[in-house]
């Protein structure tokens, strides 16, 4: 076999990244720039903006606006606390500790429709929690926590299944980042007399920063996506802007509020993402 | 009086973290034991209201699933599916991975935050459009076209992996192999690749499980031919309960058994590819 010369070493990554290059650009580049088409072409094929003319003038559009802004700011904040506090749990190396990340982990491979349907089974009137409260006396008729005018409660019962489904997610990100924290650190503050709380404070608070802020990212971009958990416990009782997209395009045929629908998700994650970055200095994101 | 303190500082601590553990353990893994029961009960003992936990188990919702509601099909095709795309991102996305590892070259970061920004990219705004060409090209309503459309979610993700993986193997083997006579392919597929193969491996898995979990775009993109999420999603709520349970087993098992199989490299997939 020949070895490469010196002259083709040049543009040997590039080539290597060639089929990566063709392939986004053919299927999301093109398919973005096609999806910006449709959602600025009015029914009449001409250039406008009714559709969006027509979005905000449907009420439910707003209500999926409000519904996937308030999952945001109730499921994220939380998730990553929780996610942040098991990691320094599992980090401190207990016993046994191996076997508990595992447990924590499995979440990460399950689907959201299956966690709906493992809600489901809990919260239905004939699922186990009302079952047990009935067993032991406390309740006489089963509480409904899913139907039509219950979707408050629907609400908080998909909140905790995002919770037990995608904890786990930030969770492993965090662990990832606080494992890299390097010993050294720690001795050298045992050997100033650094008490357990300035260590977390000096220490791994500001090392795991920067994990901190893109998990948080992250999260935020793929919870305001959220779709079957909600779609499968509360249909469209509670509207959210994924909801409506699938809404659009799959019962009602009407591709074009559907591509517009979807270009409004696309353009709020990049608003996000935007405003992470300047506003947190991810420096690391770019490195 | 000191030597007698501190061992019982220890034993609470001990016992604190002992329990705390235990309700973690009891909170990440009781949905799932209950799913598993509610999957084989027997729908009488379901019904019951006064029995919390079924005491008849029965196969027959399996095999009625299975068979009569053809879950058979869309778990085949959902294995199809997943399969694909993990060929087709490690064909596609190993080679760039292999280049952004061994190599500098300008335009190098931007090529990086490209797929990040891929990766943060919701794929359901190109839902729409990619089911109007795929219509056109008549890939539509096929596993080829949902795998396709995986893929392109996937892709950035195996690329920062495998550069990763490949960034953490010596550069030295490959150019002592290249000092004995063996080209930079060779010896990129007699000695690095093999080193690789675990963390690539569970990747490769990785690949597939996102593949077999996705629901909104299969679900968009096809009718016919459903991979089993989609069919679960829009057949699954107007059926009688204890299908659902049943369905809601058959997809989360799967995925389940993969994740044992890779959990050793589960930290280090989920945070290289998220970070």
């Amino acid at each position: 076999m020949i070895s490469f010369s010196r002259r083709e070493k040049k543009w040997m990554p590039y080539l290597l990244f060639l089929p990566v290059l063709i392939y986004l650009a053919g299927f999301v580049g093109y398919p973005l720039i096609k999806a910006l088409g449709i959602a600025f072409t009015s029914e009449a094929g001409k250039l406008s903006f009714e559709n969006f003319i027509t979005l905000t003038r449907d009420y439910t559009f707003w209500k999926a606006l409000k519904n996937t802004l308030l999952f945001l700011i109730i499921i994220v904040p939380l998730q990553v606390i929780l996610a942040f506090l098991l990691a320094l749990f599992v980090n401190s190396r207990f016993k046994g500790y191996m076997t508990v990340l595992y447990i924590i982990s499995i979440p990460l491979a399950l689907s959201d429709v299956s966690a709906a349907l493992m809600s489901y089974n809990i919260f239905t009137s004939h699922g186990f929690l009302n079952k047990f409260l009935m067993s032991l006396g406390i309740i006489e008729t089963p509480i409904y926590f899913f139907g039509l005018g219950l979707s408050s409660r629907a609400f908080w019962v998909i909140v905790l299944t995002e919770l037990w489904r995608a904890t786990p997610l930030v969770f492993v990100i965090l662990l990832a980042s606080l494992q890299m924290i390097s010993k050294d650190y720690f001795e050298a503050a045992d050997v100033f007399g650094f008490s357990s709380w300035q260590k977390f404070f000096y220490i791994t608070l500001p090392l795991t920063m920067p994990s901190l802020q893109s998990a948080l990212l992250i999260r935020t971009l793929f919870a305001f996506q959220i779709f079957s958990v909600v779609w499968l416990l509360s249909g469209r009782d509670i509207p959210i802007l994924a909801g409506e997209v699938y809404y659009q395009q799959a019962e009602l045929n009407n591709f074009r509020l559907a591509a517009t629908y979807g270009f409004i998700i696309a353009l709020i994650c990049i608003l996000i993402s935007w405003a992470y970055i300047t506003f947190l200095k991810t420096k690391h994101l770019e490195a | 009086m000191e030597k007698q303190r501190i061992p019982i500082i220890l034993k609470i601590k001990q016992m604190v973290t002992i329990i705390i553990a235990g309700l973690i353990v009891i909170w990440f893994l009781t949905p799932l034991v209950l799913i598993t029961i509610s999957a084989f009960a027997l729908p009488e003992d379901y019904y019951q209201i006064e029995k919390v936990i079924p005491t008849h188990f029965t196969i027959n919702q399996f095999k009625a699933l299975f068979f009569e509601l053809e879950a058979w099909k869309a778990i085949l095709t959902s294995i199809k599916v997943a399969g694909l795309t993990m060929l087709l991102s490690f064909v596609i996305g190993l080679p760039a991975g292999y280049a952004l590892s061994r190599y500098i070259f300008p335009g190098k970061n931007f090529l990086k935050l490209l797929c990040l920004a891929t990766r943060m990219f919701p794929l359901m705004v190109l839902a729409i459009p990619l089911l109007i060409i795929f219509m056109k090209i008549g890939v539509s309503d096929t596993i080829w076209g949902v795998a396709l459309a995986h893929t392109a979610m996937v892709l950035p993700m195996i690329i920062l992996i495998s550069s990763s993986i490949l960034s953490s193997i010596s550069v030295d083997y490959e150019e002592a192999a290249m000092i004995f006579g063996l080209s930079r392919i060779q010896a990129f597929f007699r000695i690095t690749l093999q080193l690789a193969l675990p963390g690539l491996a569970a990747s490769a898995i990785f690949a597939f499980i996102i593949s077999w979990n996705e629901v909104f775009v299969a679900t968009i993109l096809t009718l016919t031919n459903r991979t089993l999420p989609a069919h679960i999603l829009s057949t699954a709520m107007a059926s009688p309960d204890y299908y659902k349970f049943t369905a809601g087993f058959i997809m989360a098992i799967p995925a389940m058994v993969f994740i044992f199989f890779v959990r050793k490299h589960l930290v280090t997939m989920w945070g290289i590819s998220l970070k």
